[in-house]
């Protein structure tokens, strides 16, 4: 007892990544139904429809499933790593996201609110923890004894550690102009607006750098066109070719949540993390939470009435009322302050995750040799001449101003 | 509008040692480890159901590695090209550079020109080795 | 027990169970495994000293860059598990007495040296640095020796480049 008196830090943080574990979660299982509703609706199909009004309730049918189907570990595997692989890359994907700030440093009880771990080098915690995440998929291709597996395994992490290069260089152009590592430095470094309305974000100054980001990122994330682990017309599913059941669901619980990660990584580098992208004197902002909760209250009850039947127009029914009710409750001041920061760093992560959905949609794939000197003659050089452009730029101000 | 809250350029933090550390210093890490702990623990649960859970039958078909209906020959772990080794090593050369980067960008506008042309001179003497590595076509991939 | 020095014995545990892990697992993975939990928890001792900067470092470099390499290189050689063989002779009869008189000697030197006691309990470290101080001693006061680590680089991947010739 004495000992966690003197240490509240324990007991608020254990609430806090309890709220964080929830919600990542729920998001996960909810990411797997968004990705196919978009490309379905992209391709001109429905998507999941039939389990819960909208397919609603396709990752819980998901989970219980994958839970229930045979957990097979081939003979000829190494049973401790192949069990220690999938292991691995879920618990490191989730740790990461304990370093970002979600919102601004609003304190409670001399604790920091939206953020469970502020470190002063966040970034380079951040980096070497994803660092780590590449055992996962080096172990899962290793330890299956299969050629799919080990060739997908080899070729993944052999991308991950090209790009992770690019990946570390491009950033140090923001670094540049922030100063700082620690998350919320370098997001309070993007206050303040060009000619009172241009948000001052990194992405301007820094779009070259953007792009090396944002492509070294779906490269670390082996998402498409960088899938060529999964090329399933080459290697059936590369590195988790053996993994079945739960094992299964959680290489793709890591990948989504890696996504998340440098979702939440981009915004917060180039996109002003939780800052707003209105000027602060649009005071009408701070209900534009509450007014878009709200509308979509709306919107789902029109089909709610118009297009459900029976137990679905039940759901739909508890849908709407729970837009409507929190809706209405953003639209009180005080909470209408708090849940601002949150709300404008989900907007710009969701937009990244669509965003990610949209390229898996329309793209194709590399080719292996081709991805590898794109990582190694293009995006490296080109990396690397943004942050000596970056600092030349400084150089330049310095001589000018003495 | 948040700028309150915020310490833009935090101080250097000071510790004393590991036995009587500064409150803040623990405050910042130990909900990291915490987290560490708890997704460990969370994915160890998941691990853990996908053993118990659901029915265990093997049948030799099931038992041979996955390889779309033929029978498996030979041994899958093969050795494989030496070029994935010389991407790893590269890999750890050029990641240590940017490793150097980061605490170089944090003291930049300290430096000023002088860290301009100290990082300048850096980068180019890697930047020969990097020449070299393609000419040498290290980087190809065939 | 304060919070840092329950973590501390965790990890200090953690460590040395590694490490003899590594040393008496057969397959060389596993061994490859054991290095990089000695790697993390060494990680976790930087740490606790105060240096979060090179702990993350040690992460970065040690846990995910050279523990790659090291398990390309056994996944490369495609070793098996190695063979349980009794130990040499000059392992028995110089190795471990040494290894003992090693262990002795630096319990002796934290419980007695003056350096060593102040070491032990933490005092070395009393006005530790934070990242922006040691970044300016890397940049300032150690300008040759960070010029020196590119040069060091260069000759690195020369190295490299002729090793992967050889084998091809």
């Amino acid at each position: 007892m004495e000992f966690i008196t003197q240490h509240p830090v324990l007991v608020v943080s254990l609430g806090k990544i309890a709220v964080l574990l929830f919600v990542i979660m729920t998001v996960l299982a909810y990411l797997s139904w968004f990705e196919r509703k978009v490309i379905a609706h992209i391709q001109s199909r429905w998507g999941p429809y039939y389990v819960g009004a909208h397919g609603l309730l396709q990752p819980l049918a998901d989970g219980i499933k994958f839970l229930f189907k045979e957990d097979l570990t081939p003979p000829v595997a190494d049973r401790l790593v192949f069990t220690l692989a999938p292991f691995l890359a879920l618990a490191l994907a989730l740790t990461a996201i304990a370093l970002i700030p979600f919102g601004p440093p609003m304190q409670l009880l001399g604790q920091q609110v939206f953020v469970v771990s502020n470190s002063e080098i966040g970034l380079l915690f951040l980096f070497a923890i994803t660092s780590i995440g590449v055992y996962g998929i080096v172990l899962a291709g290793w330890s299956s004894n299969s050629k799919y597996a080990l060739l997908g395994g080899l070729r993944s992490s052999a991308q991950m550690i090209s790009y992770e290069v690019s990946l570390t260089l491009s950033v140090v152009g923001v670094l540049l102009l922030a100063g700082t590592l620690n998350f919320n430095g370098i997001i309070a470094g993007q206050q303040g607006y060009w000619w009172h309305l241009i948000p001052r974000w990194h992405i301007f100054p820094q779009i070259i750098g953007f792009f090396c980001y944002l492509t070294a990122a779906i490269a670390e994330t082996n998402r498409v066109p960088f899938d060529l682990p999964e090329a399933e017309t080459e290697l059936v599913a590369g590195f988790h070719t053996e993994y079945s059941s739960f094992k299964f669901a959680m290489f793709f619980m890591a990948e989504y949540a890696n996504m998340i990660t440098v979702s939440c990584l981009a915004t917060i580098l180039f996109f002003g993390g939780w800052l707003s992208p209105f000027p602060d004197r649009w005071t009408w902002q701070l209900f534009l939470p509450g007014a878009a909760l709200l509308a979509t209250g709306v919107y789902t009850a029109f089909d709610t009435v118009a297009q459900m039947r029976g137990l679905k127009r039940l759901q739909m029914t508890i849908v709407t009322l729970l837009a409507l009710g929190i809706g209405s409750l953003c639209l009180i001041p005080v909470v209408a302050h708090v849940i601002q920061g949150p709300f404008w760093f989900s907007v710009k992560v969701f937009l990244f995750m669509f965003f990610y959905v949209w390229i898996r949609a329309t793209l194709p794939r590399f080719r292996y040799d081709q991805l590898m000197s794109f990582g190694w003659k293009l995006l490296l050089p080109v990396s690397l001449a943004n942050l000596v452009g970056t600092a030349a730029w400084f150089v330049w101000g310095w001589m000018r101003h003495g | 509008m948040f700028s309150e809250f915020i310490d833009r350029r935090a101080p250097g933090r000071y510790y004393i040692s590991a036995l009587n550390m500064d409150s803040s210093y623990l405050d910042i890490y130990a909900p990291l480890l915490l987290m560490f702990i708890l997704a460990a623990g969370l994915a160890g649960v998941l691990v853990a159901a996908s053993t118990l859970v659901g029915r265990h039958k093997h049948t030799r078909e099931k038992d041979q590695p996955y390889e779309c209906g033929i029978t498996p020959t030979g041994d899958a772990r093969a050795p494989f090209s030496v070029h994935f080794y010389l991407v790893a090593l590269i890999f750890i050369l050029f990641d240590i550079e940017a490793i150097f980067l980061y605490p170089w960008a944090l003291v930049y506008h300290e430096l000023k020109v002088f860290g301009f042309v100290e990082m300048m001179l850096y980068i180019m003497i890697l930047l020969v080795g990097y020449i070299f590595l393609w000419k040498k076509g290290a980087l190809d991939w065939s | 027990m304060s919070i840092p020095l329950i973590v501390f014995f965790a990890c200090a545990l953690l460590a040395v169970a590694g490490a003899v892990t590594l040393i008496l697992a057969r397959e060389p993975v596993h061994s490859a495994l054991a290095l990089i939990v000695v790697m993390l928890s060494l990680a976790i001792l930087y740490l606790l000293l105060g240096s979060d900067f090179i702990a993350a470092v040690q992460i970065l470099v040690y846990g995910g860059a050279i523990m790659v390499l090291f398990v390309y290189v056994i996944m490369l050689l495609n070793a098996g598990a190695e063979e349980r063989t009794d130990f040499s002779k000059l392992a028995k009869f110089a190795g471990v007495p040494l290894g003992f008189f090693l262990l002795l000697w630096t319990a002796h030197w934290l419980a007695h040296s003056p350096a060593g006691r102040a070491a032990g309990t933490g005092g070395a470290a009393r006005h530790g640095v934070s990242t922006i101080d040691l970044s300016l001693l890397i940049f300032r006061k150690y300008l040759f020796p960070f010029e020196a680590t590119s040069i060091l680089i260069l000759v690195a991947i020369l190295g490299a480049l002729v090793l992967a010739r050889k084998s091809e």
